[in-house]
């Protein structure tokens, strides 16, 4: 197994005298998608933010490359791990370049302007992430979904080994999600260490290499989707039925029914 | 940096010269603008020319320093606004909101009740340079509670606070100087903002802290930028948000302190001259705020023209901008309200 880039280890985060994250042991590692469920409120954001190093575990340990991430800087934290926020509300009228260019912050001195690497990066990113025609338009008069899609263009323009993103779809439409996880995926089979999570369980079996599955601050399953994501498991956490089946191409799919209204059904 | 930005800048600039100039060419005893840049060119390379000498001494020492104090003030009166605005993202913040100002206002009307007019001169900006510094400590203090990080709402909040608390304050000591004529009216001059009088050794004092601090400020235009996308979203960027807040803190309060300090209370510049830049140059700090700092010091210099021009001693510059600004302000509010 290859060494993981960001782990954590025994992980508990308590604020104010509330466990928000227990015990959690995770290793995303280079070159592996992981995808992060279980329902609102289950801590998959916290974890996120423990992997990033935005907060910091009161028992346990989280590390970057083997080191406690404690003993980082924020600029040489962010030069190898991404944030794709989840809110993506911006109040001032920055254009879509302007945006994206922040990611290059944590590479340029104090007094640096941008290179001409600099800005080969920033134009790739964009590119990547569909936005290159937005590039003029202020983030303010952006929809949701394409507000979106620059925070993930801002996130490749760090050339971070890792990205970290937090429900990244939860405003796209079919076609942009599809790309995103596709993009995601990509990224992922050139070496990159994605985290995300995510509510949509197919897209989760079918784009992540692995799956961890959160209840009440708890991981309580963690391994290859079909390992991970078993009916009887999704009903415990979720509270729901879970009826999962093969879909035609072959990728595992997954159908929710109210606890006890399986039967129920709508004749056509 | 777009060619309407730098025409924006070049305006800017040409605009500053030209009120800096004019400013110094109106007041009593006219002296035409060409007379006034010979007589400065001649003072500069130490040449007598065909002109009286009260001309010379009313330029150099009564209008030239009152005209630079007045665009060292605005330009840093707006500039820290603007990096207040970034900080709090909040386009209402301006650089009163840590209880700056009310904190100037007390140090000055106290050491001038103490210390009666003898020695005003110095007594005044001493005390609201202390004034100023000690009670933008004491609210960032009063939010941090020690633990050395700060939540934005908490450190508004307390400035909000402490500033009232000590508005209070300055009313009681303002009340208590009423009694000597000359001491109450000294009080009240600076309570309203005023140039009357300022000479080389109010630029003296000004210069060093509010040319630094600009300075500084300017070259952290990168890192507001990030921060404007909020905290998370900074820290994620490898901003270290801690250590950026409390030196802007720092900064902003020692420029603030060192303005008012020289002439007093003047609202509104920090306010609207970034507000109003903003719509042309867009939020990017790393130009709005050497243009905030230019825009300042030209309303600044043409608010005390206005005064000196109306020939009304009553009409104070920091009343002026007041009855300029706020309208001006409500102006542009209803028009974003409608947009």
């Amino acid at each position: 197994m290859r060494m993981a880039l960001l782990e954590l280890d025994k992980a508990w985060l308590e604020i104010g005298g509330k466990a928000i994250a227990r015990d959690v042991s995770l290793s995303p590692a280079p070159g592996r998608f992981l995808a992060l469920v279980g329902p609102n409120g289950s801590g998959k954001t916290t974890v996120l933010r423990l992997l990033a190093g935005l907060l910091a575990p009161t028992r346990g340990a989280a590390r970057l490359e083997g080191r406690d991430l404690r003993r980082w800087s924020r600029r040489e934290v962010a030069r190898r791990v991404a944030v794709v926020p989840q809110d993506t509300h911006l109040d001032f009228a920055f254009t879509v370049r302007e945006i994206v260019a922040m990611g290059r912050h944590a590479h340029l001195g104090r007094f640096q302007p941008e290179g001409a690497h600099d800005r080969a990066v920033i134009e790739q990113a964009m590119a990547r992430a569909d936005v290159f025609h937005l590039q003029r338009r202020l983030v303010t008069e952006l929809s949701g979904g394409e507000r979106q899609r620059v925070l993930i263009a801002r996130s490749l323009a760090t050339e971070a080994l890792a990205i970290v993103l937090d429900e990244p779809t939860a405003s796209l439409d079919v076609a942009h999600a599809l790309e995103a996880y596709e993009l995601c995926r990509a990224l992922a089979n050139e070496g990159k260490t994605i985290v995300m999570a995510l509510h949509d369980l197919n897209a989760a079996a079918r784009y992540a290499d692995q799956v961890a599955v959160m209840q009440s601050g708890q991981c309580v399953a963690q391994g290859s989707p079909s390992e991970a994501l078993s009916e009887r498991l999704l009903g415990d956490v979720f509270g729901v039925e879970a009826e999962a089946f093969r879909s035609r191409a072959g990728w595992m799919a997954f159908v929710f029914h109210r606890s006890g209204s399986r039967a129920a059904r709508c004749q056509g | 940096m777009t060619r309407r930005d730098a025409l924006t800048f070049i305006g800017l600039i040409a605009l500053l010269v030209v009120a800096m100039v004019v400013a110094t060419a109106f007041g009593t005893g006219s002296i035409s603008p060409l007379r006034a840049l010979r007589i400065f060119w001649d003072t500069l390379i130490g040449a007598n020319g065909d002109y009286p000498a009260w001309q010379r001494t009313t330029l150099v020492w009564g209008r030239l320093p009152r005209v630079l104090v007045a665009a060292l003030v605005g330009g840093g009166l707006a500039l820290t606004g603007a990096v207040m605005q970034a900080m709090f993202r909040n386009p209402m913040a301006e650089p009163g909101v840590l209880g700056i100002s009310a904190g100037a206002a007390f140090g000055a009307v106290t050491a001038l009740y103490l210390g009666g007019t003898t020695f005003s001169m110095l007594l005044g900006p001493a005390g609201a340079f202390i004034g100023a510094l000690g009670c933008a400590l004491l609210v960032y203090a009063l939010a941090s509670g020690g633990r050395g990080q700060v939540a934005t709402t908490t450190l508004l909040l307390a400035g909000v606070a402490v500033g009232s608390i000590v508005s209070a304050l300055t009313s009681f000591v303002l009340a208590l100087s009423l009694r000597e004529w000359e001491i109450g009216r000294q009080s009240l001059s600076w309570l309203m903002g005023d140039f009357e009088g300022r000479s080389w050794v109010h630029v003296a004092l000004a210069f060093p802290l509010t040319l630094i601090g600009c300075v500084w400020l300017m070259l952290r235009g990168r890192e507001l930028n990030v921060l404007l996308t909020g905290e998370a979203s900074a820290l994620a960027l490898g901003v270290n948000v801690a250590e950026l807040r409390r030196d802007l803190i720092v900064w902003t309060s020692l420029v603030t302190a060192a303005t008012v300090a020289v002439v007093g209370a003047i609202g509104f510049v920090g306010l609207i001259v970034p507000h109003l830049l903003r719509l042309l140059l867009g939020p990017d700090n790393r130009r709005l705020l050497p243009a905030a700092f230019l825009g300042g010091a030209t309303f600044l210099v043409a608010a005390d023209m206005l005064c000196r021009v109306a020939s009304l001693t009553e009409l104070r510059p920091g009343v002026v901008t007041s009855l300029v600004g706020g309208p001006f302000f409500l102006y542009l509010l209803m028009g974003s309200r409608r947009a």
